[in-house]
């Protein structure tokens, strides 16, 4: 079975029809990649995965639960997490509360507790900085931790979302665009680190990039899409040899 | 410079985070504790009136500060607490009991009361509490028989196992009861910042979308604020009741709530010295005022709305020129000399800042 599993997903915003009959599974312990033009309905696959939009039509499976009965705030719970392709962050805690909140998932305390700051909140909390510190570790955000996000550089923000992220202990990944507006120096670590999250951590990854050297050197499989409508799927270079690949990128008559 | 070792994960959570820090807030405890032996009793009053303030300014801070929720009718929630805490001792409670009875009262009945109102966002929301400002003056007269309607009602002498404690007669007793509650709720409001929820609070002041992304409820955790929020906002309305002696329906007015805001947003939104920042300008301003009016046209000239139109000016300066309020200044002239000699000039510039939407494409 596979972990996610999505049939004949359609949503509409009015007129546009932004995904289309679209159907797609994700195996666990795979990495598997969404190619396409702007506009092609990428991010609106991951939010109707979120929960964020309602498809008009389709199922989604994740892990054999029926996603579609969740709320948006319960997707996390079953184990997605997932990044932001307009990084959305709490731009006012510093890197280490943003990775802190990643945990919220795990809260076991109530309100009660925390208001007198039970022995019991304290054990918690050490455990979830314990979650987080290997987290900053991984991504080597040691210099950052308590630095405030609103004066980060761009380029660590995106690590700092990867991270907050990770730190909910998923078992998908979603990452929307995550080497978009990185250095090339940024780009190879992000690649390392997917390729560490799949590796080490066992985590699943499904994401949504432009960077073809990026795809073809994490990514499993792939799947090209435009308009809404899956053009083609396979692994990284069958996906870029395809001819509706070439077509829809070149335009017609480039073959 | 202070430099700080940290050598252990609970070096963050604890309440103090070093030496320094635990000395610094030990020292003004101790000031706190011996300041009626400093001063004399009128001060001691003067004191007291800026820590409700604070106490109020908690209450508002939570909600506004860190959750980010705007509201302009909390004055109907320090009249909730207030009156509450009059009547269940008017029905045989012991202030021991009904005091923090009534600030869960009035907890519960903001939670029951945000639920509708959460819905709404920003400006809206902040206009659509203004109307409970309002409301809460006609419930109070229509409440007549429990309230005492426009004729108000005088709040009875506390005792506590046996101890009297009255405002005017006994000013430092008095004193030392609202220090009590004040250091018991800024220890609740640090308690809040040190664990999930409190940072549940932050995320949705910063990004609801991404919050829910990480599993928080928008709904309920908002609500827990508004309720947190009145609940410790109720505690400072009973303490105002018995420190103006009377109240009717006109004490909690929409004036209060405004006075409110605007103290949170001078002291600093997001922080609890902001609060108490905010309290000590709002408590001594009508003072300062007065005496430099006297000072300046004469005491007996009377400018109607002088006070409010300071504020005003006050409020709108700091939103220009020192969004992060007072403590946000104390902060950097602390850093000045810190760093002395070495402080930059434009070193407080803020730093360019990426466009903030909460778009999910
Ligand atoms: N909230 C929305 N309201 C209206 N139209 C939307 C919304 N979200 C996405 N769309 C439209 O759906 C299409 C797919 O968008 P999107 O999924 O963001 O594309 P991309 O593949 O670039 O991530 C676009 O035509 C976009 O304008
Ligand atoms: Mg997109």
């Amino acid at each position: 079975m596979s972990l996610l599993e999505i049939k004949d997903a359609t949503l509409k915003f009015g007129g546009v029809v932004a995904v289309n009959k679209l159907s797609l599974s994700v195996e666990e312990g795979e990495v598997y990649a969404i190619v396409g033009p702007n506009g092609a309905g990428k991010s609106t696959v991951f939010n109707m995965i979120s929960r964020f939009y309602q498809p008009h039509a389709g199922t989604f499976t994740f892990d054999g639960q029926n996603l579609l009965e969740r709320a948006a705030d319960q997707v996390a719970d079953l184990g997605i997490a997932r990044t932001f392709q307009n990084i959305e962050l709490f731009d006012h805690a510093t890197v280490l509360q943003n990775l802190l909140v990643g945990r919220h998932r795990h809260r076991k305390t109530s309100l009660v507790e925390e208001l007198f700051f039970a022995p019991r909140v304290r054990r918690e909390e050490i455990a979830h900085r314990e979650a987080v510190e290997e987290v900053i570790d991984f991504l080597d955000l040691q210099p950052y931790r308590d630095k405030m996000i609103a004066g980060l550089p761009y380029g660590v923000r995106k690590v700092v979302e990867l991270g907050r992220a990770l730190a909910s202990g998923p078992r998908l990944l979603l990452l929307d665009e995550p080497a978009s507006g990185l250095s090339v120096e940024e780009t190879q670590d992000m690649r390392w680190w997917i390729d560490d999250i799949r590796k080490q951590m066992g985590i699943t990854v499904l994401m949504v990039e432009h960077d073809m050297g990026l795809v073809s050197s994490v990514c499993d499989r792939v799947l090209a899409l435009a308009d809404g409508a899956k053009l083609a799927e396979g692994t990284p270079a069958e996906v870029q040899a395809h001819p509706a690949v070439i077509e829809a990128y070149l335009g017609a008559g480039a073959v | 410079m202070r430099i700080l070792f940290k050598t252990s994960y609970t070096d963050d959570i604890r309440l103090f985070p070093d030496r320094w820090t635990l000395a610094v807030y030990g020292a003004l405890m101790a000031l706190a504790f011996a300041l009626p032996w400093l001063i004399d009793e009128f001060y001691i009053g003067e004191v007291t009136n800026v820590l409700i303030w604070a106490i109020a300014g908690l209450g508002l801070m939570l909600l506004t500060g860190q959750t980010g929720q705007v509201s302009l009718g909390h004055a109907a929630f320090l009249a909730i607490g207030c009156y509450t805490n009059t009547i269940l001792i008017e029905i045989g409670l012991p202030f021991i009991v009904a005091f923090p009875l009534a600030g869960v009262i009035t907890g519960v009945v903001g939670t029951i009361i945000a639920i509708p109102a959460l819905r709404l966002h920003g400006i809206y929301l902040a206009i659509a509490t203004i109307a409970l400002s309002i409301l809460a003056d006609d419930i109070i007269v229509l409440l007549d028989p429990w309230t005492g309607g426009v004729s108000g009602k005088f709040p009875d002498m506390i005792t506590i196992f046996g101890l009297e404690i009255e405002r005017w007669t006994m000013p430092v007793r008095f004193y030392y009861l609202v220090l009590a509650v004040t250091v018991i709720c800024t220890l609740f409001y640090r308690n809040l910042l040190r664990s999930p929820l409190g940072r549940a609070f932050a995320a949705i002041r910063d990004s609801e979308v991404s919050a829910t992304a990480m599993g928080v409820h928008i709904l309920r955790t908002k609500c827990k604020a508004f309720g947190l929020s009145c609940m410790i906002t109720g505690w400072a309305g009973a303490l105002m009741g018995y420190y103006a002696g009377a109240f009717n329906n006109e004490t909690f007015s929409l004036v209060i709530s405004i006075t409110l805001l605007m103290m949170i947003v001078i002291g600093g939104l997001g922080s609890i010295h902001g609060a108490f920042f905010g309290a000590v300008v709002v408590a001594f301003l009508p003072q300062a005022l007065s005496i430099l009016k006297g000072a300046t046209i004469g005491g007996s000239v009377a400018i109607p709305g002088l006070e409010t139109g300071v504020f005003g000016m006050i409020l709108i300066l700091f939103i220009l020129f020192e969004p992060m309020g007072l403590y946000g200044r104390w902060l950097k002239i602390r850093t000045w000399f810190e760093l002395f000699p070495f402080a930059r000039k434009d070193m407080f510039r803020r730093q360019k800042s990426y466009l903030k939407t909460e778009r999910l494409r």
